[in-house]
């Protein structure tokens, strides 16, 4: 008879300098179940995965495999003791094929031969179709689509022999329907006896096929509950830990003056792609237009163009009735678009330098900011004192680097200067990613806060939650091109679901 | 005919130096480590091999030391950039700074002289008959066969090997090489040791094969060529061959149209391979524009594991 | 079986709360993630180890090393011929260092300081030789503005093919090193050879007009201005101007830099004009101030030496004043042990030895160890 957990955690702490990331977690999985990890982003599921997978130690407690204590040093520790971890980004090399980058790290035979090879290729290609994973041995994975991927991902870990698969997010770059073909995929690694443990924020895959649950908050594990004995709202509840009401949204007054119209939006994007294919909006004073969507379908690139940063093909942009010939971003500044960018290090703030700088980059050419070709430095220290004390940004000194900052106070920073240029129009990507609650609520007091003040917010999510939560409409973006419209009151999850896994509305659907 | 052959001939002794070097670094840069201090390198692998052979009379010892030279600096630049992770490209033009300054100075009571042994001639006699084949392989010396074994050896390690799918694997993604239990940074210092050993090699080539004799600075610029003919050969060994004796040809063509009497000063074929070099990236960049160059994607940035993003 | 594993398992979250286990403590070496402050003795340690491995060079060529340091000392600072000598290299190495430095504030790998040197040494010089008889006061102006030039456009022959074509600048920039080089042995050896040299490679002397003028009779020349000029532009620019700031975001997060309307290529061009044009100046006042004419040989490196004076200096204009000033005594010390029998790479040595451990110092300034689990 088997041990009845395959896997135990007991007591477990991980610190990153001062963080504490998680705090005295015990955790169990038993042999043969699906179990999932369910909290919010930012509650301490990855790191709690990453201590099991080998990436990150512990600071303190006691990790137990088939009831025996172990040192997980590495990844290959990890997998040794058959623990194998699909991570949310993906560990393939993109360059290499599929089945490279699964025999990859494997240490029998120096020499590889063909024959050899076709002999591995063999072995991959029987694992894969016993647990109905469909994959292509022979293509490089930069080829290969986001699910694909994950599947060769999964052949990978197990090939090499685990029987405790770890999945962190698996869905959260999935559509709804690739998603289905996972959770079946799941199962029938129960089936065969295998561990599943995975990592999400999604309340109703939890419901629909995990056997139990256990919740995490704030780095704490909650609760270990069993499927068929809970229920949505109870989870939803120990997840955020009050009744999940939602920010409170005035209704709308009748929407003003368009602000943005696009037409027949075309973005080619390098390597022969086209990233936005014709899409049509509006976007009027005081409405937000939500943007719902998997990632990596075209919103980041419209997202770029309206800001100026990425040249279009073909089509038009109008800002307030008046044409952009050519992308600019001087042009989207001075129009009046504000844009919070995707990933806030990468391209909204500049790291190393301190607050007062870093308020500065779009209105440093302001009168108001430098005169003669020099900066007005005294007013502008008063100027960006003032911004921090109004949105509550807790730094040091105003020289501090910013990425010495929290993730928090990083992207407050962010929207205190992009809130203060007064926008006419605000394009938020993602403004809430690895953010926490307290954190999120705020972005979004902000942003209805424009609207209420008559200003137009494209927000762009991944998040459906907070795009039906805020929106007045929803666009759903599949394949570059905009495939369905609805106005916040015919909005429900199932038909946006189908319209992110491409299918096309029904002509005549489309919401005012 | 004649004209080509020699020219070939020419190319393959001019390019052999240079060879040695590409490989190097593309071992290195495959581990996705830079390495600039290439012309640092190479004078430091031609200076400790003038030092040797004139000490000891004896090529094979020369090349030893070539070889030690470039393990010493090779360790010194591994630990510089995986261990310490400091700047890589500052890192290599310190090597290259040093290098120059430190080579000139040990070399100057030796510089001029001739070296007392050469490398030996592996002679071929049944080839002679064979027309092209028979003037060019019939008398090559030893370390320009070797370039051979490592061009044939290097392509075969890379994409026939375990280590090498390692080795491709760690230069794009250290972070999945990581997780598949691949030692990043024992890998990595093996890589630069080796590499910037055969780029020392390089030197010595120079040194053994190609010039007489030592002279301050006698590489000018051979290495930061190298550098640039990674590039070229987009980071695989066939195509380094290929790209070496191109630049060979360059070299040995400038001394031919002198030799011609051509009333072209000498000053400006000497500058052939400088600006080809330039004209060369910016056709390649301007053909690759939004294309993958087939650097490994981690090239230049130091791998840490316990990274938050 | 999944109901009789479930009553076990519901309440495993809270069963073991009370129990905490500390892990036996370890010390660990890390890194700072995201200082880099370094401490102020680091880089005097690192000229010290500098000085001490290359005593091993020195003393292995049979000399004795502390004879030779104390020699190169006061060969470069102990004496007043020695100390103006010093502050003549000095000109040079800060124009340089601080076109250098400004180019590594946006990231771009400039070291062409030494190709854009002779460039302005060689517009400076064709000015003298195809308008010979111009008054100083024409010519000195013009001979200025060719050498500013003439670096400018050697330094933008890197960054148009950096813009415009991706390709690397640290291999054009050096490139082109080799080609400047090249262009002046053609020069002086060539059309330029001074008829009464007696075979020497050099242009002919520059007359008084076309001279820059010296301090009392040493040979101080008025290049120190331009040096201070440029240090103190420097400073200015990049504390109060627009100009300075947006270099500042570009050199921070181009991508931020992007984000906020800024065009990168645009400024690239003009940084690489400036950093260029001021390598360009130096040539020019090499030429004009020092050695009065074009000739072999003209710079020992200078453009090398000053890439090793802006990182040492970590880009900042104090520091590269003190840097540029140790690295001209340096370079006059070489020359002074040449006496005894040393080569003047000796100097050449020492710097790169010096710049190895700086930046090893560096990182090793951002070394934390503390205890860990």
């Amino acid at each position: 008879m088997t041990l009845p957990y395959a896997l135990e955690m007991r007591g477990i702490r991980k610190q990153f300098g001062s963080l504490v990331a998680n705090d005295d977690v015990d955790f169990a999985a038993k042999t043969g179940e699906v179990h999932a990890l369910l909290g919010e982003n930012g509650a301490g599921k990855s790191t709690l995965m990453c201590m099991l997978s080998g990436v990150y130690r512990p600071t303190a407690g006691d990790i137990l495999i088939r009831g025996r204590k172990v040192s997980i040093r590495s990844p290959k520790d990890a997998l040794a003791l058959g623990v194998g971890m699909v991570f949310q980004q993906f560990r393939l090399v993109p360059t290499l094929t599929a089945a490279e980058n699964i025999i990859l790290g494997e240490k029998s035979s120096v020499w590889r031969g063909a024959s050899w090879m076709r002999r591995k290729t063999e072995e991959i290609t029987a694992v894969a179709e016993r647990f109905g994973l469909g994959i292509t041995v022979d293509r490089p994975v930069w080829q290969m689509s986001v699910g694909e991927q994950q599947r060769v991902e999964i052949v990978k870990v197990l090939y090499r022999g685990a029987d405790i698969i770890l999945l962190d997010e698996p869905t959260s770059v999935l559509t709804p329907g690739e998603a289905d073909r996972l959770f079946e995929t799941l199962l029938k690694l129960r089936a065969a006896g295998k561990t599943v443990i995975l990592t999400t924020h999604k309340l109703r895959e939890v419901m629909a096929f995990a056997d139990r649950i256990s919740v995490m908050r704030k780095g704490r594990m909650l609760k270990t509950l069993n499927r068929l004995e809970t229920n949505e709202r109870e989870l939803a509840q120990l997840m955020v830990g009050r009744n999940a009401t939602g920010a409170v949204r005035p209704e709308a007054g009748t929407p003003g003056k368009p602000l943005l119209e696009v037409e027949g939006l075309t973005v080619e994007a390098g390597r022969g792609r086209t990233a936005v294919r014709g899409v049509s909006f509006t976007v009027r004073e005081g409405e937000i237009v939500g943007i719902a969507g998997v990632a990596g379908n075209g919103q980041s690139e419209l997202a770029e163009a309206l800001a100026g940063l990425q040249a279009w093909s073909a089509g038009t942009i109008r800002v307030c009735g008046r044409e952009w010939k050519r992308a600019s971003v001087r042009t989207a500044i001075e129009s009046g678009v504000s844009l919070v960018p995707e990933n806030r290090m990468k391209s909204g703030l500049a790291g190393s330098l301190g607050i007062v700088d870093n308020l500065l980059m779009k209105t440093y050419r302001e009168p108001e900011r430098s005169r003669f070709g020099l900066l007005r430095g005294r007013r502008n220290r008063e100027w960006a004192r003032s911004l921090v004390e109004r949105f509550d940004i807790r730094a040091t000194g105003l020289d501090t680097p910013v990425r010495q900052l929290s993730g928090g106070n990083q992207q407050k920073l962010l929207l205190a200067r992009e809130v203060d240029r007064d926008p006419k129009l605000m394009i938020a990507v993602h403004p809430t990613q690895g953010l926490d609650i307290g954190a999120t609520e705020s972005v979004h007091r902000l942003l209805l806060g424009l609207r209420a003040s008559g200003r137009g917010v494209l927000l762009i999510s991944e998040d459906l939650d907070e795009v039906m939560q805020l929106s007045d409409r929803i666009l759903v973006m599949s394949g570059g091109s905009i495939v369905g419209e609805m106005s916040r009151e015919n909005a429900d999850r199932e038909r946006i679901g189908l319209y992110m896994a491409g299918l096309r509305a029904v002509p005549g659907e489309a919401a005012s | 005919m004649e004209m080509i052959i020699q020219i070939a001939a020419a190319a393959m002794s001019a390019g052999t130096p240079l060879l040695f070097a590409v490989l190097g670094g593309l071992l290195i840069e495959r581990s996705g480590i830079i390495q600039l201090g290439a012309e640092g390198v190479m004078l430091m692998g031609a200076v400790a091999a003038a030092l040797c052979c004139i000490r000891t009379g004896s090529p094979a010892a020369a090349l030893a030391a070539a070889l030690a030279v470039g393990a010493t600096l090779g360790l010194l630049h591994a630990f510089l950039t995986v261990s310490l992770r400091v700047n890589q490209i500052v890192s290599g033009l310190a090597l290259t700074l040093f290098g120059s300054g430190l080579s000139a100075f040990l070399g100057r009571s030796i510089a001029g002289q001739p070296m007392p042994g050469a490398v030996p001639k592996l002679d071929l006699p049944f080839l002679e008959p064979v027309p092209a084949a028979g003037d060019l392989f019939a008398h090559l010396d030893a370390l320009t066969w070797l370039s051979f074994a490592l061009v044939i050896g290097m392509h075969l390690y890379l994409y026939r090997t375990s280590w090498g799918l390692h080795l491709r694997a760690l230069g794009d993604s250290p972070q999945t090489a990581d997780v598949m239990g691949i030692p990043v940074a024992a890998f990595r210092y093996g890589c630069v040791i080796a590499g910037t050993m055969l780029i020392a090699l390089g030197g010595a080539d120079l040194l053994l094969v190609y010039a007489p004799a030592w002279i301050e600075d006698m590489t000018a610029g051979r290495g930061w060529i190298a550098v640039a003919l990674i590039i070229f050969a987009r980071w695989n060994p066939l195509r380094a061959l290929l790209a070496a004796y191109f630049f060979g040809a360059l070299d040995a063509l400038g001394f031919r149209i002198q030799l011609i009497g051509s009333d072209i000063p000498s000053y400006f074929l000497k500058m052939i391979p400088y600006v080809v070099t330039i004209l060369m990236l910016m056709y390649l960049g301007w053909r690759n524009r939004g294309k993958p160059s087939g650097a490994p994607e981690s090239l230049g940035v130091p791998y840490i594991r316990e990274q938050r993003l | 079986m999944n109901g009789k594993a479930s009553a076990a398992g519901t309440e495993v979250g809270r069963a073991g709360g009370a129990r905490r286990r500390t892990a036996v403590p370890r010390l660990a070496i890390e890194f700072d993630p995201v200082s880099d402050r370094v401490p102020w003795w680091m880089p005097i340690a690192a000229v010290l180890a500098a000085l001490a491995v290359c005593a091993a060079f020195i003393a292995a060529n049979g000399l004795d090393p502390l004879a030779v340091y104390r020699k190169m000392l006061t060969g470069a600072f102990g004496t007043r011929f020695g100390l103006t000598e010093t502050l003549v290299k000095t000109i040079p190495l800060l124009l340089c260092g601080v076109g250098v430095a400004i180019a590594y504030r946006i990231s771009f790998w400039n070291i062409g300081a030494e190709g854009q040197f002779l460039a302005g040494a060689m517009a400076a010089t064709a000015v003298t030789i195809y308008w010979p008889d111009l008054p100083a006061a024409a010519s000195l102006p013009l001979m200025t503005l060719a050498g500013i030039a003439a670096g400018g456009v050697w330094g933008l022959m890197t960054a148009v093919p950096r813009a415009y074509f991706r390709v690397s600048e640290l291999i054009s920039s050096l490139m082109l090193n080799y080609v400047a080089m090249l262009l002046l042995d053609y020069f002086v050896f060539g059309p330029w050879r001074d008829p009464g040299g007696l075979n020497f490679p050099g242009s002919p002397m520059f007359t008084a007009s076309q001279s820059l003028p010296a301090f009392g009779g040493t040979r101080l020349h008025f290049g120190l201005v331009f040096a201070i000029a440029a240090v103190l532009l420097y400073a200015f620019l990049f504390r109060c101007t627009r100009w300075g700031y947006e270099l500042r975001l570009i050199g921070s997060n181009p991508e931020a830099a992007r984000n906020a309307g800024i065009r990168l290529n645009r400024h690239l061009l003009l940084v690489m004009l400036a950093s260029g044009g001021l390598a360009g100046l130096a040539g020019m006042a090499e030429v004009s101030g020092v050695a009065h004419r074009l000739m072999y040989g003209i710079s020992p490196g200078y453009g090398y030496t000053a890439i090793i004076v802006a990182w040492i200096a970590r880009l900042h204009p104090l520091g590269l004043v003190v840097s540029a000033f140790l690295f001209g005594g340096l370079i006059v010390g070489g020359y002074s042990v040449q006496t005894i029998g040393l080569p003047s790479s000796t100097s050449e040595m020492l710097q790169g030895a010096v710049l190895f451990f700086v930046i090893a110092g560096a990182a090793l300034g951002r070394v934390r160890i503390r205890r860990a689990g």
